[in-house]
């Protein structure tokens, strides 16, 4: 019978997930007290002197790091080459975003950038001056912000791309499949938790001191929002409204492209301008390998005591992020405001 | 042959369904499956057929199966085991590419939260399933014009559903799923969201639609007075399991255990029973007692709270009369107090 069957199956699995884990943990109990260096006499010494619990067994020891170093010698060599490549290219494409934007005079840049909010917010007025207002504050706290600025702007640009190039397809491949959401959803703790310099070390190891290990560390600590709220979105959009796509008989791609991506659109903006805080973030700890831009002020700031010239250029990190993050919020809202009832 | 017919569909939600069917074929109870197997028994051994043409109503309470039935038929949901027939085609044994063809062209669906895409205006929800078809813009635009005019409402076209009440949302729902000129309609639990007044507004509309479209309908409800007003034939789910079919006459008269007992109690009977139900026949009426000067003909569909008040008022005596005008049968007010009384 059926139900027999999965009696047992069930049973079996209670006792593996009931048991499993105290036998090991008795084991490895046995096994260190075996190796401790002072052995008591008695049993009831074990009691009374727990000492043989207190040190940690050496051979209790993973050789991680060794094998993690051996791996990156191995993979260093191996496919360094492929490494060249792409920094070129990333180089290439940073460089070229820099030379448009330091080209253009600083006039027409405030103009572009209050056209881009104008637009994207739906022609909010308020909106639009404020961000023209702290884009013109930027070279007005020192003019050599400015061409800092753009430096920093254009790695982020490029990086926030490839973060969107990577993060909005693998959201919805996780929204799609419950599989590879599991699998994944670790992977971007482990990018969201581990600390940056454990990955700036090895970027630079890659790629040699510079704006591409920057844009790399970018990319793995400002890609994990957007991932999760494109997945969000796309998981979220009302089951009777995808059910009524499915009824007319929408392919997989017309209900993606026609109802998913375009209700879960919200919350993708909400997931670049993360991306884009988070980037920015980034950008300036990235200063301390090498990356030009406001990041090295703050630094230098800081390496010379100067309270004044460190704040500074923080100040101009926030106006460079006010900037940034209405125009990425705007566009969000406009859609939002859109879908709900008008008040 | 019928338009839709369903034959032995069982379904089971839960990991491993296909362990859980001998159990559920033996005829364990809903209850006793979740118990011991914690799968949860959708539909138990369903069979029903649906004629061109008619309005059938499934009828239950949340819980009982009927909108996991609906989604069988546009195959939304597929069956553990058991075969749904439309068209004579099984569609269960369609693969990817024409189930997706077949939803397209047979059938359309209304739903109870009207399933609106709250970022297209109205005339591109209305044209959503031609837009699926890929037919040219203007063009569906055009039909879809027409079907917004239908359901009256002109003037909203390039307005967002979030802009529209309740009543209107679903006018909308219902003119998209007629716009592709479905053959069937699929309607879940589609006014039950909205409230009385409109909902009963609704009803009329719909049943005025039916009479010149003549599509083939299945409608999702638990609402017995819905069910009865709208039905050609009612279904009526418990448990994942069809207790009875028939003729709202039917279920009322002869209601076939406790639970639809239950439910048609409180119903009014004046408004569900035809002229035709409750006569005695021509033959079997002794006519001399009739006064022929207080005798007065009405149609065998008329319902009878139509008829009530005449007999009432001066004891008078109905002469039923068929659609070619020939008497078929009697009602005078004995027949009256039987069809009104309840049966406990």
């Amino acid at each position: 019978m059926g139900s027999f069957f999965h009696r047992k199956t069930k049973m079996i699995k209670k006792f593996l997930t009931y048991y499993t884990f105290p036998i090991i943990f008795v084991w490895l109990l046995v096994v260190s007290y075996n190796s401790s260096k002072r052995k008591p006499d008695s049993v009831m010494e074990l009691i009374t002197d727990p000492s043989w619990l207190y040190d940690w067994p050496k051979w209790l020891d993973i050789p991680l790091m060794k094998w993690i170093n051996d791996g990156f010698k191995v993979f260093n060599e191996k496919y360094g080459i492929y490494f060249e490549v792409i920094n070129d290219f990333l180089l290439g494409a940073i460089l070229s975003l820099k030379k448009f934007l330091i080209v253009l005079p600083w006039p027409l840049v405030i103009a572009l950038v209050v056209a881009i909010v104008f637009f994207s917010s739906g022609r909010k007025l308020g909106t639009t001056v404020f961000v023209g207002i702290c884009t013109f504050f930027i070279g007005f706290l020192h003019p050599k912000f400015w061409d800092k600025a753009i430096e920093t702007t254009s790695i982020m640009i490029i990086g926030i791309l490839i973060c969107i190039i990577i993060g909005i397809p693998l959201g919805i491949a996780m929204a799609r499949n419950n599989k590879l959401r599991n699998a994944i959803l670790p992977v971007l703790d482990l990018m969201q938790t581990i600390p940056s310099f454990c990955y700036l070390i090895p970027g630079i190891m890659l790629f040699g001191l510079g704006a591409v290990p920057a844009i790399i560390a970018t990319v793995i600590y400002a890609v994990p929002p957007l991932v999760r709220l494109t997945d969000l979105g796309i998981t979220l959009v009302d089951t009777e409204v995808i059910e009524a796509a499915e009824a007319f008989g929408a392919s997989k791609k017309q209900k993606l492209l026609g109802v998913q991506l375009p209700l879960a659109l919200p919350n993708i903006m909400q997931g670049i301008n993360q991306c884009t805080m988070m980037a920015l973030a980034m950008v300036v700890i990235a200063s301390m390998i090498g990356t030009r831009g406001l990041g090295d002020e703050v630094l230098l700031g800081l390496q010379q005591l100067n309270v004044g010239k460190a704040t500074e250029a923080g100040l101009a990190i926030v106006l460079l992020a006010i900037v940034l993050d209405r125009i990425t919020q705007a566009y969000g809202k406009k859609i939002q405001d859109r879908n709900k009832p008008p008040k | 042959m019928s338009k839709i017919e369903i034959n032995n569909i069982y379904k089971i939600f839960g990991p491993n369904a296909q362990q859980v069917m001998p159990m559920v074929k033996d005829g364990a109870s809903k209850e006793q499956v979740m118990e011991e197997t914690g799968h949860t028994v959708g539909l138990d051994n369903v069979s029903l057929s649906i004629e061109e043409g008619e309005i059938f109503v499934c009828m239950g309470l949340s819980g009982s199966g009927k909108s996991t039935l609906i989604r069988h038929i546009n195959r939304l949901i597929d069956p553990t085991s058991g075969e749904v027939l439309v068209n004579n085609i099984d569609v269960c044994s369609l693969d990817e590419k024409e189930i997706l063809e077949f939803r397209k062209r047979t059938m359309s669906m209304v739903f109870q939260r009207f399933g609106l895409f709250p970022h297209k205006t109205i005339i591109e929800n209305v044209a959503y399933g031609l837009e699926i078809q890929e037919v040219p813009e203007d063009q569906r635009h055009e039909i879809a014009q027409g079907q917004i005019k239908a359901v009256g409402l002109e003037g909203f076209e390039h307005q967002y559903p979030a802009q529209l009440s309740g009543g209107m949302q679903q006018r909308v729902g219902l003119a998209r799923a007629l716009a592709t000129n479905p053959e069937i309609l699929l309607m879940d639990e589609a006014f039950s969201a909205l409230d009385p007044l409109i909902r009963s507004e609704m009803q009329n509309q719909l049943v005025e639609l039916q009479a010149k479209l003549k599509k083939t309908i299945v409608f999702i409800t638990h609402d017995l007075d819905e069910s009865l007003k709208l039905g050609d034939h009612i279904g009526i789910l418990n448990g994942g399991r069809l207790v009875q079919v028939g003729k709202p006459e039917d279920i009322i008269l002869n209601p076939a255990d406790d639970y639809v007992k239950a439910f048609v109690k409180d119903v009014n009977r004046s408004k569900v029973l035809r002229a035709r139900t409750i006569m005695t026949k021509l033959d079997k009426f002794d006519k001399s007692s009739v006064n022929p000067s207080s005798t007065y003909k009405y149609d065998e569909d008329t319902f009878i709270e139509d008829i009530v008040p005449k007999v009432l008022k001066d004891r008078s005596t109905i002469e039923v009369i068929d659609k070619e005008g020939m008497t078929t049968g009697f009602i005078t007010s004995d027949e009256l107090s039987v069809a009104l009384t309840k049966t406990e």
